[in-house]
């Protein structure tokens, strides 16, 4: 399904990575490492196609594709450092509006039981800026959640994060990977998931 | 819970319209509900446009041959002094890249946050034009012209203002590289707009101005949403 | 040139040496037909009956301002190159014209005002052309202005592409307003076209005087470029070429 060839980043003239190639079939998670400042960020958002590799081919179902492109928009969910939340919403209004941008309208049942899951339903009708670093990173993985995409690009999902909240993540990724879902996850922290992993260091 | 909702791989048609409509509601209902920028750009606008006076002496003749002038200029920079943050708090916390990646086509996208934009800014200069050419001396026929003029001219501002918004993204140089790089752009609006009134005045009949106005809208509804998200795309690439 | 050669030339490092043979063939052109331009325009062209000698300043002046406009026409073709086919040299190529314009633009703007007080009693008088220029210098500025503000070269290379792009489709409705708004606002047009009627010398020297500008335009561009490319293509191993170069 994914496939990198020999794709290589560049920052301000400075090589971050060269030649790093991989595979990934359905059901299958790419775990990243490495240290800081090492282009696991760059990496990620090469995969989700905010920015343009260096040099190398990236495909996506066998075709070769560019930044932006349009079958990795409808197939790609991205949850990145940035949260992307609006202080002013409430948990609720940010989780529903974030997955009317990506799909269809969500039910509002389908997003209190988000909420739920994440340990958010006491905090559904408080603006987001009040909330704390965790609350907010639950709110942006409650995502995962709404979206019926194929490929998950996950930036350090688990910072911030207590122990029931990585628990829930290792959940929701794990029946993603089951349900035959792709999954790129840049972490610093193990995570317990099930199914055939494919490890990088950059 | 482990049920996930089914994968699908359908790539649904992407819709301009929905695009819009999402990002039009979604700004509006965040400026209504921040309301600290809601007003600022109609208060800069009356400030400004009483320095003029105080600057020149509220002599009858001076004021309503400069009225006109002074009303559509104050009208650019208050427009100039809200589009650096059309796109800042968006970028700031990652929803500018949400919106790049999302199926709808970011153009639309941008197009509704214009609009939203022009609906909290720009419509409220237009609304209060007419009072303040009363006290530059500006007949009633004149004022509303004038609003008239604003009305299809600062859409047009803040379509082109976008533009250099999106380039400007994150940069430390800040408002003064944005009216450096968009004033020059606004320089055939501020003659049609200004010079309407002129011409009124002259005998003329404004419909020349109007039209050129219009058309300039047109083409600038086409055209700047295209380059605002080549310029989105490239600062956050 | 076989396709493959073309592409073969878009690598900045590639085209560096043929930039670096090029300029002297350049400066030399310029240099002879400037001096061309000027003995006629100085000792040959006649005085004009109603301007006197004063009027020689546009051989300068009308070159230097057909060059700015067509340097920024240039410009922004090489940006549309860049953005169309992701390279980078042509964007060196933009930037490196970009400072050569904006003088020829100031220059056009500072004859024009020697031009205008002997003329018409004035320095400046918001004619259509003169205002139109300023405006160009402005779009030159806020181009060089972009650049300079971001750090990354990349993205500096795109956004001033579509600066520059966003400028060209707007410099003929720009220069159309001005126009309106001179005939608007100004009885008597002090407009530049009321030049001297041309006698056939005055406008050789004056076509004379703008190939010398076009040449000196490449080969101060091609300079530049060269500099540019070795600040940014840092990966690439210089050590034959700059040795050569430096002496």
């Amino acid at each position: 399904m994914l496939r990198a060839e020999r794709l290589a980043a560049q920052r301000g003239g400075v090589t971050l990575f060269a030649n790093v190639e991989f595979a990934l079939d359905c059901g299958e998670a790419l775990i990243v490492t490495g240290a800081n400042g090492s282009g696991k960020t760059t990496l990620l958002r090469i995969v989700a196609g905010l920015t343009q590799p260096h040099s190398g081919q990236l495909s996506w179902r066998g075709e070769s594709i560019a930044a932006f492109d349009r079958s990795v928009r409808a197939a790609a969910l991205y949850i990145g450092h940035a949260a992307a939340l609006k202080d002013d919403f409430t948990a609720e209004e940010n989780l529903l509006s974030l997955a009317a941008l990506h799909g269809p309208a969500p039910d509002r049942v389908a997003a209190a039981n988000a909420l739920r899951e994440w340990s958010l339903d006491h905090h559904h009708d408080i603006p987001a800026r009040v909330l704390s670093q965790g609350q907010r990173r639950r709110i942006a993985l409650a995502r995962m959640n709404l979206a019926r995409r194929r490929l998950w690009v996950l930036d350090e999902p688990a910072t911030a994060l207590d122990a029931s909240g990585v628990a829930t993540l290792e959940k929701r990724v794990n029946a993603h990977l089951a349900a035959q879902g792709v999954a790129v996850i840049a972490t610093h922290k193990p995570l317990a998931l099930v199914g055939t992993m494919r490890r990088l260091e950059l | 819970m482990a049920a996930t909702l089914e994968i699908t791989d359908e790539t649904r048609e992407s819709s301009a319209w929905r695009g819009f409509a999402w990002s039009m509601t979604r700004d509006l209902k965040l400026a209504i509900r921040s309301k600290a920028e809601l007003g600022v750009q109609l208060l800069f606008y009356v400030i400004v446009v009483t320095l003029f006076p105080l600057a020149v002496g509220a002599e009858p003749l001076l004021l309503r041959t400069l009225g006109p002038g002074v009303l559509w200029v104050a009208a650019l920079l208050a427009s100039l002094l809200s589009l650096s943050r059309i796109f800042a708090a968006d970028f700031a916390d990652g929803s500018l890249e949400q919106l790049a990646l999302s199926p709808q086509p970011l153009p639309a996208l941008i197009s509704g946050k214009i609009a939203a934009h022009w609906m909290s800014t720009g419509f409220p200069l237009v609304a209060a034009s007419p009072l303040l050419g009363a006290q530059f001396g500006l007949t009633a026929d004149e004022g509303w012209l004038l609003a008239l003029g604003l009305l299809i001219g600062t859409p047009t501002l803040s379509l082109l203002g976008a533009i250099g918004a999106a380039l400007t993204l994150g940069l430390r140089a800040g408002g003064g590289l944005l009216a450096l790089l968009i004033l020059p752009l606004y320089v055939p609006i501020l003659i049609f707009g200004a010079g309407s009134i002129e011409a009124a005045r002259a005998g003329l009949g404004a419909s020349a101005q109007l039209s050129l106005l219009t058309a300039a809208l047109l083409a600038t509804l086409v055209g700047a949403p295209l380059a605002a998200a080549a310029a989105v795309r490239i600062a956050l690439d | 040139m076989s396709s493959i050669a073309w592409f073969r030339l878009a690598s900045p490092a590639s085209f560096f040496p043929l930039a670096r043979r090029l300029v002297p063939w350049f400066s030399a052109g310029a240099a002879v037909l400037a001096v061309a331009g000027l003995w006629l325009g100085l000792l040959v062209a006649p005085t004009d009956a109603q301007q006197g000698d004063a009027y020689r300043i546009i051989f300068i002046h009308v070159p230097a301002a057909w060059m700015s406009m067509f340097i920024y026409v240039v410009m922004a073709f090489w940006c549309a190159v860049s953005l169309t086919f992701n390279t980078r040299l042509a964007a060196m190529l933009a930037q490196a014209l970009a400072p050569t314009g904006a003088m020829f633009t100031v220059l056009a703007l500072v004859t024009g005002a020697m031009w205008g007080k002997p003329a018409w009693g004035t320095y400046w008088a918001w004619d259509a052309r003169m205002t139109s220029e300023l405006i160009l210098l402005f779009l030159y500025f806020g181009y060089m202005a972009l650049r300079n503000a971001i750090d990354d070269p990349r993205r500096a290379d795109r956004a001033s592409a579509v600066l520059a792009l966003v400028g060209a489709i707007n410099v003929p409705i720009i220069y159309f307003s001005v126009k309106w708004w001179n005939t608007l606002h100004q009885g008597a047009s002090v407009s530049l076209t009321s030049a001297p009627t041309m006698a056939a010398t005055m406008l050789s020297g004056m076509l004379i005087m703008a190939f010398a500008a076009w040449f000196y335009a490449i080969a101060v561009a091609l300079l530049r470029v060269q500099a540019i490319i070795v600040e940014r293509e840092k990966n690439f191993r210089w050590s034959g070429e700059l040795l050569r170069w430096v002496r």
